[in-house]
């Protein structure tokens, strides 16, 4: 069982504001599909190698050259708030 | 038989007569969402005007002689997943609500070359995260069989104006079922072509070694037609397949004679429901009498999908979801007062509840101390799940079964608990973490709700199943059912 200050570190994590409602429903239904993936313990993964994906493809490599990109204005399009060419955003530090 | 229920081969037909124009069918399609869309909120944008202009266009190539390529002219839909330079595209999510995409996705340059006439963005789970399209953060969509019960997911809205002549096609995206069990539940062809066949490039991504586009049709062969234009090599996208192009409608009309069909025994029992499992062994049985060769096959590792699936396609998402900070697009809440209070609120208003829930898992299965039992794990488990499709494959040419162990579920049944809304993907999630193809069929009703079967194939077999697929669909006897929509 997930305990509220385990829920409250995933989420900082996830950067997520959760109510404390929110962390108690989370903390049960993570609970419980964890418990769930249990399961896997069962199998004997020892020389088994993992599968991030399923293609025969290693790296994918293409020449270094100038192509077409994206204008300026329409990368800025969606900013929700910009000073010149700049995403605007509230105090960093 | 009403326009709107014709399949894109037979308004081609008509197209290329001068019977229609293509502005003609474009608005009989438009007018066909307007009087059906309010029961079924399939649509989250209706682009009526680009729609129009597309149409337009493809009149004047008819008026100049030109010879109309096999869709040009027919319209399609897309899943608000899909990036259309210039029309909001919204993942149905609150935290991109006011996206407009600076470009377009490849499938969608490669659709418009075609001369394809996009009608609209379809409805979807918050992100493509669901089964049954109750997950948008914007309406509910209902399945057109019966308003009461939903559509499946999480393309249902792709699937729905497609089952419902609002159009006459669809792409959706599928990352786990999210093609085959909406058609399934809907009573259309859907499929998931083997991973790297169809560009991602502008898909939103939710789980990038899961996520594939594909098709949904009214039959086998406008699938086919959509198959050849989606499909090919692209240099914007990594994981794209190298390979030559393949023309998919050379497999309709084709035998099936001494085809090597194995029935996974795990799909089959327990968990299915009754009424689906009796339509299959129907279907299975017109398959016989064709002449396929039919056997019981097993992948034993089926039992672990669900677990190895829902640990890997929520690790991807935590990381993949990063991006929404509310600093370069989407919705920023405005009174944070430092820039990781932004990230945290502008997140926690803009996510929906499934979106959050498997943020956190994943965050939780990659996170210190828990790496190596949970992800590290599943994706080993995830071997064993790809070598039971190889070692089957050795034997069988295809895999069939039930695309979906049940029909249509009520709207709110499996809302309240996530285990068993995610144990309703039980058959089509292995499909995606072995990265083979597989589509849906309709094979029948149980119970006055369309049933689908799946056909799983080798990698970039889709030439098998379209074959297999189109053999049935000829011989089935089920066809020519509509929803009422009364």
């Amino acid at each position: 069982m997930l305990t509220i200050a385990e829920v409250e570190h995933v989420a900082l994590l996830s950067r997520l504001d959760l109510s404390l409602e929110e962390k108690k429903l989370y903390g049960d239904q993570l609970s419980k599909i964890l418990e769930y993936a249990k399961m896997l313990d069962e199998l004997d993964t020892g020389d088994v190698p993992p599968t991030a994906h399923v293609l025969p493809l290693k790296n994918v490599y293409r020449e270094d050259r100038v192509g077409e990109h994206l204008p300026l204005e329409k990368a800025m399009q969606n900013a929700p708030e910009r000073d010149g060419n700049f995403f605007k955003v509230p105090r960093i530090v | 038989m009403d326009l709107f229920y014709m399949t894109a081969h037979e308004l081609h037909a008509k197209l290329a007569a001068g019977e229609i124009s293509a502005r003609e069918l474009c608005r009989a399609f438009l007018d066909r969402i307007v009087s059906v869309e309010d029961r079924l909120k399939a649509f989250i944008t209706v682009t009526e005007e680009m729609a129009l202009k597309q149409a337009d266009e493809v009149d004047k190539r008819i008026a100049a002689g030109e010879e109309l390529p096999p869709l040009a002219g027919i319209p399609i839909a897309l899943k608000d997943n899909m990036c259309v330079e210039g029309i909001r595209t919204t993942c149905a999510s609150k935290i991109l609500f006011n996206f407009v995409p600076p470009y377009s996705a490849t499938v969608v340059e490669k659709i418009k070359s075609a001369g394809m006439v996009i009608i609209g963005k379809t409805n979807m789970d918050e992100f493509a995260m669901g089964s049954s399209t109750e997950n948008s953060g914007f309406q509910p969509t209902s399945n057109p069989w019966d308003t009461e019960r939903v559509p499946g997911g999480s393309s249902g809205g792709s699937a729905v104006s497609v089952a419902a002549g609002e159009t006459v096609l669809a792409l959706g995206s599928d990352t786990g079922g999210s093609i085959r069990q909406p058609a399934s539940l809907c009573g259309v062809v859907g499929m998931k072509p083997t991973y790297g066949a169809v560009s991602r490039y502008g898909l939103v991504a939710f789980a990038s070694s899961l996520d594939q586009i594909g098709p949904f049709a009214r039959d086998v062969d406008d699938c086919a037609q959509l198959l050849n234009i989606i499909t090919g090599h692209d240099p914007l996208d990594s994981t794209s397949a190298p390979g030559e192009k393949t023309d998919y409608t050379a497999f309709l009309n084709s035998d099936i004679k001494g085809l090597k069909v194995g029935v996974p025994r795990e799909y089959m029992g327990e968990g299915i429901d009754p009424g689906v499992r009796a339509v299959i062994e129907k279907a299975l049985q017109v398959l016989s009498s064709l002449g396929a060769d039919i056997e019981e096959a097993t992948l034993p590792h089926s039992r672990y999908a669900i677990p190895v699936y829902y640990l890997i396609a929520t690790a991807e998402a935590s990381s993949n979801l990063a991006r929404y900070d509310g600093v370069k697009y989407g919705l920023r809440d405005e009174e944070a007062q430092d820039i990781v209070d932004m990230y945290m609120k502008s997140r926690s208003r803009g996510f929906g509840t499934e979106v959050k829930r498997r943020i956190m898992l994943g965050t939780y299965a990659l996170s210190a101390g828990y790496y190596d039992a949970y992800y590290l794990k599943a994706l080993k488990a995830r071997t064993l799940i790809k070598q039971d499709f190889d070692r089957a494959f050795d034997r069988f040419d295809v895999l069939v079964c039930p695309t979906s162990p049940g029909t249509a579920f009520r709207k709110g049944e499996k809302t309240d608990d996530p285990l068993q809304m995610y144990l309703s993907d039980i058959t089509t999630i292995s499909v995606n973490l072995a990265g083979i193809p597989g589509i849906s069929v309709p094979a029948g009703f149980s119970g006055g709700l369309p049933v689908g079967m799946q056909i799983m194939g080798r990698p970039f077999a889709e030439g098998n199943l379209i074959r297999v697929a189109h053999a049935f669909e000829g011989s089935a006897g089920h066809r020519g059912k509509f929803p009422s929509l009364i």
